[in-house]
């Protein structure tokens, strides 16, 4: 894995790189005070962040291996949370569905102990531009 | 008055103040980590205030402070809302949000999140907000979701 370079919000927040899988990196964050929501609950932003954090890298490990030099600008984003995140580690990992020219479509999902079990998903899409 | 420590220590009858709950609820965890504090009200509404600060910014060269913060004002700004409407607070779970970016905020402008509350059902409360940095009309976000009552009613 290479290339993850994550923006002063996610390293602020604790967020990091776990592993890469099949080229899509999955990112974690432990549980903090930084990501605490109602009493013994995640927040859901901090998840969202996460996944969005994800989505992005995984779009931008896409977008290097087949060498071309974007400007990322977020359109939206929809979240769909499942479970509520509880004191511990949590993962995302983001998946390309469908990077055009000019917009890409990536999928994120977030979990914590059983990857089976997801917690919230996330769906992005994301403006491309040539970088100058 | 002593402040009760959590949200989840209210009587019963206790009337929900969004004023004084965010007092709290901006103090600790990830609003707090935020910076998040209480701008206004009005009786399905709530406005929190994200102050620009280095350590949200999400683009390392512009200096763009990152969507993730925006998500968690719009959650906790449009949340309030829900209990300002109800008149109570309601343990709720958010269901779904749906953020659309308009623009880049402004960097070292404070991101104002205005939340409504334009539909309470027993237990599912229907919401939608914009997010600004200084011009209501020019907004940088805006939201629509949904909160689902996880103990007792909102209604």
């Amino acid at each position: 894995m290479n290339g993850t370079v994550l923006p002063p919000y996610a390293t602020a927040l604790g967020i990091d790189l776990d592993h890469d899988e099949d080229g899509n990196p999955v990112l974690f964050v432990d549980y903090s005070v930084r990501v605490a929501g109602r009493p013994g609950y995640l927040h859901g932003g901090a998840m969202s962040g996460l996944m969005e954090m994800a989505a992005i890298a995984a779009l931008r490990a896409e977008l290097d291996r087949r060498g071309e030099a974007m400007k990322l600008k977020p359109v939206n984003v929809q979240v769909e949370f499942m479970r509520g995140g509880t004191e511990q580690r949590t993962f995302a990992m983001g998946k390309v569905t469908r990077a055009g020219r000019r917009v890409a479509l990536v999928n994120a999902e977030c979990w914590q102990d059983d990857r089976s079990k997801p917690i919230a998903l996330a769906q992005m899409k994301v403006l491309l531009s040539p970088a100058e | 008055m002593t402040e009760p420590k959590s949200l989840q220590d209210l009587p019963p009858d206790f009337v929900f103040d969004p004023a004084r709950a965010s007092k709290m609820m901006t103090r600790h965890g990830h609003g707090g980590w935020l910076g998040l504090t209480y701008h206004a009200h009005g009786p399905d509404w709530v406005e929190l205030a994200l102050p620009w600060r280095e350590e949200l910014i999400g683009v390392a060269e512009t200096g763009v402070i990152a969507s993730g913060p925006i998500i968690s004002l719009m959650d906790n700004a449009t949340s309030m809302s829900v209990w300002t409407l109800s008149g109570r607070f309601v343990p709720h779970a958010t269901l779904d949000l749906r953020v659309d970016y308009m623009r880049a905020a402004v960097p070292g402008r404070t991101v104002i999140g205005h939340g409504e509350c334009y539909k309470l059902t027993r237990t599912i409360s229907f919401i939608r907000g914009i997010a600004h940095d200084g011009d209501p009309e020019d907004p940088v976000a805006h939201v629509i979701g949904t909160f689902m009552a996880t103990h007792g009613a909102y209604l």
